[in-house]
């Protein structure tokens, strides 16, 4: 199989979720010789936007989402050491959970599927979770962004409440804050005083991508 | 065991040996920015509509929830009860987590509402269950904790006894006005889920005898053709022992659906309601422009 050919079918595969291909695939493209990076930019982080794609077009739907994003995270075991190795950059991380007095996941899940299929680092705290755990996982992971999720209007007003957690712990200024959920509203992450909200999860993506070169190119020096 | 709920003038009563009891779902702003929106500003407007599609729909109660961002959810729930009073005589099933807008919506009703919803938490059944016991109310219980929400339908059994305790035993709530929600999750993130669903509401029936109603527009979430599968399920869920749902009033194919198991779980005797159903729909077909 050419390196074209087999990127093509490592990108077809994922497409349609199929995990036990993706990863004998992602095996012998790396035995033949194809790059870490090579596997994962050109046919991987692909074929999750084509994913992201079809499902903001009602083309695809929520289980072909979260056959696709595991497919997808089953080849990023076996390719992660070896990305760490070749010194690769990282889009960025990501920390993301649902607020504190919330258990809705199906959302959160999603976002985290095209962070990860993005090639974002996603450490994911799950549901229910508190102030203080987001702020010790800020301080701990230092990522570039940090996502708050919840679907119910009741829960909503933790993000303030997170907000002022790592304000008080000094990491406001270190860290983006995104918001998002089915209530949401850009007009309430304003409020709250997000950085960025986003209607869905590849709307997510882009938002978080826009908002790390925003934030990369102000801290270089003038 | 029956659950009556009752407006100023109607009653209605949940039963297994009576007919499903259709909750309309539509009174509410998540996912509707229009809705949400207008709610913010105080026009409730579009309330009135919701209210006539539903009851046109075969909706035999109404759920109200005023759960729009940055609003004033209590004053919106008060007066969301008043307009709708005025124009329906259905029950109403009052929906927010928030306690002070339970009890401002509480305050407005006429009649005996169902208070919607509290879980297993302690704090929740403390701040919840006093209000529902002072206003006599019936409740929706749902069988989650700080903790989780329960996979196993044992432990979902084991937090709905938990409710009903308390509500009985500390708040002397009737048991029979103790609703329990078994959860219904969406089937596209899990196959398995409906299964769980099905399950509890055996384990319920089996042991409390309580009624039950659950939002029955979970299932079908991210998927495609949801009516389709709501309507499939419905049926599942009612011979399993469901008494009620929380949907689409307004959808014809999901109404007929519930209707026709009241028929085929015999609980329309002569299946009178189903032929007069027929036979105002030929009625209003033959009238029609």
């Amino acid at each position: 199989m050419t390196t074209e050919e087999l990127l093509r079918q490592l990108y077809d595969q994922t497409l349609t979720g199929n995990g036990p291909a993706v990863l004998d695939l992602t095996r012998s493209g790396l035995a033949g010789g194809i790059g870490p990076e090579t596997l994962l930019y050109e046919a991987l982080i692909p074929a999750l936007e084509e994913v992201g794609a079809r499902f903001e077009r009602g083309d695809f739907f929520v289980p072909e989402m979260l056959i696709a994003g595991k497919a997808m995270a089953g080849a990023l075991e076996v390719l992660r050491p070896l990305l760490a190795e070749t010194g690769a950059e990282s889009i960025g991380t990501v920390v993301m959970g649902t607020v504190k007095g919330d258990v809705h996941d199906i959302g959160k899940n999603l976002v985290n599927i095209m962070f990860e299929g993005a090639g974002f680092r996603v450490i994911d705290l799950g549901v229910q979770v508190a102030p203080e755990k987001f702020v010790e996982a800020v301080a701990e992971h230092q990522p570039d962004i940090v996502g708050f999720s919840a679907f119910l209007t009741t829960t909503m007003p933790m993000f303030k409440a997170n907000i002022h957690a790592l304000t008080k712990a000094g990491l406001r200024d270190r860290v983006i804050v995104m918001v998002g959920g089915a209530p949401v509203t850009q007009e309430y992450a304003d409020a709250v005083g997000a950085d960025g909200y986003a209607a869905d999860a590849s709307a997510a993506v882009v938002k978080a991508k826009q908002l790390i070169a925003g934030r990369r190119s102000a801290a270089l020096p003038a | 065991m029956h659950t009556t709920l009752r407006s100023a003038t109607r009653e209605v009563v949940i039963g297994p040996d009576r007919p499903f009891c259709v909750i309309g779902e539509r009174i509410n702003p998540t996912g509707r920015k229009v809705f949400a929106e207008q709610l913010r500003r105080g026009d409730l407007s579009r309330v009135e509509i919701d209210v006539a599609q539903q009851v046109a729909g075969g909706a035999m109660v109404l759920d109200v929830n005023m759960g729009a961002p940055l609003a004033d959810e209590a004053e919106l729930m008060s007066a969301a009860v008043r307009l709708i009073q005025s124009r329906t005589d259905l029950p109403l099933c009052l929906d927010s987590s928030i306690v002070g807008v339970l009890e401002a919506g509480l305050a407005a009703y006429q009649g005996k509402a169902l208070v919607n919803s509290v879980t297993a938490e302690d704090e929740r059944l403390e701040a919840i269950l006093p209000l529902v016991a002072r206003h006599g109310a019936a409740v929706i219980g749902l069988p989650n904790d700080e903790q989780e929400i329960p996979e196993d339908p044992r432990r979902r059994l084991e937090l709905a006894g938990k409710i009903i305790d308390v509500a009985t035993g500390r708040y002397g709530i009737p048991v029979e006005d103790v609703i329990i929600d078994p959860l219904a999750m969406p089937v596209g993130a899990d196959t398995s889920v409906v299964l769980r669903t099905l399950e509890t509401l055996d384990l319920l029936r089996e042991r409390y005898g309580v009624n039950t109603t659950l939002g029955a527009s979970n299932i079908s979430f991210g998927m495609p053709d949801r009516t389709a599968l709501t309507a499939a399920f419905l049926p599942m869920a009612a011979a399993a022992g469901l008494t009620s749902a929380i949907m689409d009033a307004r959808s014809p194919e999901l109404v007929r659906a519930v209707r026709a198991c009241d028929l085929l779980l015999n609980r329309d005797e002569w299946g009178a309601a189903w032929i007069a159903a027929h036979r105002a729909g030929a009625a209003a077909a033959t009238a029609g422009p």
